[in-house]
């Protein structure tokens, strides 16, 4: 869709931006030394630290993601919160204290702090690299999906100053300011979810909600009825002698149930569709065609906003409302839970249509939906397996919902936080803080999600822009303050990110692996360079992935840091038999086998190489369920085979 | 100190071996109350997402409040964790605490 940028809404978040930017250079100015730069001197108070763990964990990926998926698919979306959340159970109960008590900098000296190897350090600094530049992918991806509506500028570009500015800003600070940049960011964001949350339950639902002053294009669906005869679809749309309807069954087509309306001279797509009682239903749908030579084409008409143009409708809305009415004015928590429920809603399907003359049409259909299924899992096609009686769908759910409870503690910029404060009691006091938070922020991603879903404005096009556009449907400065701050959420994560790879470079590749000998300034000096490295790594790679939902992305670096850095971290910590070796093995099949799992799955194949999925080689998507045993079983095998003859190693 | 990446950054004070095994311990038995809870989620979702559409109360079905109250026991559990350290440790680390800043 294409966007009218708002100049308050650039003059907020140009605001907002400076700030940050402001706070990074004064703060960074008292930090020169090393041990400043990475972790704040540990000397950061126990409430800001959990606040900021709030900060860095509630990313694009919580924020523009979940709501996005919410917003298209249900409570689908909301199950990706309570997996997010309950990683934080593993991460206080589990790791946090026995990993402070160690007091290393980074994640690899941790793991290595028993041992001193160079296995383990060559190890762990790979698995952190690999797992920020992977959990920087959808950051970027969301930098774009905001930057879209808000200026009116291409993703990519919001990608490339998503890039710059973090670079600025971790070249020329360090710890401290993201510390409190985190704490700053994640207060906002809570206080201006809750704001949002608030005025959806005032505004209510409505059949025809006013999206900006703007009424919602109502999409006509004819139907039910016993016949699907052409001549009957003719009648009812009342068509002219002129006028045509033809099915289309050729190619592509074949498969897809479309038939073809000119009227006008305007051609329009209507998918019919069978209910389980054998009746039928013709739905209008909405088009993006892209032609060879790059010319858009929608619903007939050129893109754009000037006169003969035309552009692709906002939508989602309720289509029914308990008692028919036309809306229910300001509503409860629980009410508007409720009433949900009870209403019927349109979701949106869409099916791509490659033609012989290399246009590409992509063809959004409305899916009336009650709400009972919104409000019940297994909505969304990746869920959906859930719903139906063959195992592999069942486990690819198992295996991303271990993988989201494992993956959290596994993270390597969330580790980095607990060495900020300075003993185990307060690192205890901040992940209690942080749990707060963020429980209290993934409810309410389950009332935007819904209230974008109701709110008529999505773009069917991206479900990532949900939550801005929802802010934009209720006012324009609401609109600018949250896309601001989402903006600043992606700036902190990103910078937390890049901070954990460079001191990975620095620490265990260099210093502890390659034995360079640096002194604390030439340390500083490398960590940002390789920070600027990193940074453009993730630039390149957002730019590649603009059209996959953020959240879906995270779910993968969640599995990768699972597999790679949960056996490793929990055996070293629980198990005295533990070898070098094993770590060092372990980390490196869990690594690998998770990314290799990845990239031969049925996602990937339909997302990133463009093959039909059904020849994928792994049997489901999400390698959690397989690869984080494989990680203990090959920590603990190898371990055995390498026990030290004498008992020398006890601690 | 420069305290780089050679050698351990001491933190400031240590608890006592006791108190850090009976930390580990509590911490653990919590551990084992919320996999349970997330576990029983989980199964259920998969398993027998029919189930989550049934309404519990105020209108409200399974799915809603197993998933309301998985995210409010995260915390609960996480407050009772706190608590219970903190009557362990000693004295000196919430002086300490004070003074943090």
């Amino acid at each position: 869709m294409i966007y009218e940028p708002s100049l308050m809404a650039v003059l907020i978040f140009g605001g907002i931006v400076a700030i940050t930017l402001g706070l990074s250079f004064w703060l960074g100015a008292k930090a020169k030394s090393a041990k400043g730069y990475f972790a704040a001197g540990g000397g950061i108070h126990w409430f800001v630290n959990g606040v900021a763990f709030a900060g860095d964990y509630l990313s694009a990926a919580s924020f523009l993601g979940i709501c996005g998926m919410i917003a298209f698919y249900g409570y689908d979306g909301f199950l990706y919160s309570i997996g997010y959340l309950a990683g934080w159970i593993v991460a206080l109960f589990v790791i946090a204290e026995p990993l402070k008590r160690m007091g290393r900098f980074t994640f690899a000296d941790a793991l290595d702090s028993k041992f001193q190897s160079r296995g383990i350090k060559l190890a762990a600094a790979i698995s952190t690299l690999v797992v920020s530049i992977f959990y920087l992918i959808p950051q970027m991806v969301g930098a774009g999906a905001l930057i879209t509506p808000l200026l009116g500028f291409p993703h990519y570009v919001g990608v490339l100053m998503v890039g710059t500015i973090v670079i600025l800003i971790v070249v020329t600070a360090g710890m401290v300011s993201t510390t409190y940049v985190q704490f700053l960011k994640g207060s906002l964001l809570v206080i201006f979810s809750t704001v949002l949350t608030v005025l959806i339950l005032q505004r209510g639902l409505s059949t025809d909600p006013a999206n900006d002053g703007k009424p919602t294009h109502q999409f006509q669906i004819l139907g039910p009825t016993a016949s699907d005869k052409i001549e009957h679809w003719k009648s009812e749309l009342k068509l002219n002698e002129n006028d045509s309807l033809i099915p289309l069954d050729q190619g592509a087509w074949a498969t897809k149930d479309y038939l073809q309306l000119t009227r006008d001279d305007k051609v329009s797509y209507w998918k019919v569709t069978e209910s389980p009682e054998q009746q039928y239903y013709l739905s209008e749908t909405q088009y993006k065609q892209k032609n060879k030579n790059g010319s858009i084409i929608i619903n007939g008409l050129t893109q754009g906003t000037g006169e003969g143009e035309t552009d692709l409708y906002p939508v989602g809305r309720i289509s029914k409302l308990p008692g028919d009415e036309a809306e229910t004015g300001p509503l409860g928590v629980t009410e508007f839970l409720s009433t949900i429920r009870e209403s019927e809603l349109i979701l949106w399907g869409s099916d791509t249509i490659k033609e012989k003359d290399g246009a590409v049409l992509t063809i959004y259909f409305p899916k009336p939906t009650t709400g009972e299924k919104v409000l019940s899992p297994g909505n969304h096609p990746k869920f959906a397996g859930i719903r139906s009686d063959k195992i592999w769908g069942k486990l690819n759910f198992l295996s991303l919902m271990l993988a989201l409870f494992c993956g959290t503690a596994s993270l390597p910029h969330i580790l980095i936080r607990y060495y900020t404060v300075k003993d185990q009691a307060s690192a205890r006091k901040s992940t209690i803080v942080g749990i707060g938070t963020i429980g209290y922020f993934y409810i309410l991603t389950l009332f935007m999600g819904l209230g974008a879903m109701t709110s008529g404005a999505l773009d069917v096009t991206n479900t990532n822009m949900a939550a801005p556009l929802l802010a934009k449907s209720i006012g324009d400065w609401l609109f600018a303050v949250i896309s601001a701050i989402a903006f600043t959420t992606v700036l902190g994560t990103v910078s937390g990110l890049i901070i954990a790879s460079s001191g990975a470079v620095v620490h265990d590749l260099m210093s502890s692996f390659m034995k360079i000998e640096m002194n604390d300034f030439s340390k500083v000096r490398i960590a940002k360079i390789a920070s600027v490295v990193v940074g453009v790594i993730a630039i390149i790679l957002g730019i590649l992935f603009e059209n996959f939902n953020v959240n879906y992305l995270v779910g993968w670096a969640f599995s990768v840091a699972a597999s790679a850095n949960l056996p490793a971290l929990v055996m070293l910590l629980f198990w005295s038999k533990t070898t070098k070796q094993g770590i060092t093995v372990a980390i490196f099949t869990g690594m690998v086998s998770s990314l290799t799992w990845i990239l031969l799955s049925a996602d990937s194949y339909k997302g990133i190489y463009g093959l039909d999925p059904t020849t994928a080689i792994v049997p489901f998507s999400q390698p959690g369920l397989v690869t984080i045993p494989l990680g203990f079983l090959t920590l603990i095998v190898v371990s055995l085979l390498t026990q030290p003859k004498s008992k020398e190693i006890k601690s | 100190m420069a305290g780089f990446d050679h050698g351990p950054n001491e933190p400031e004070d240590q608890e006592n071996s006791e108190t850090i095994s009976r930390n580990t311990r509590l911490g653990l038995k919590l551990f084992m109350v919320y996999l349970a809870l997330y576990g029983g989620f989980v199964f259920l979702n998969t398993f027998s997402p029919a189930k989550m559409e049934v309404v519990v109360f105020a209108g409200l079905n399974l799915a809603i409040v197993y998933g309301f109250t998985l995210i409010i026991a995260a915390f609960v559990l996480a407050l009772i964790y706190g608590w219970s350290c903190r009557n362990d440790v000693s004295s000196d680390t919430s002086k300490n605490e004070g003074a943090s800043q």
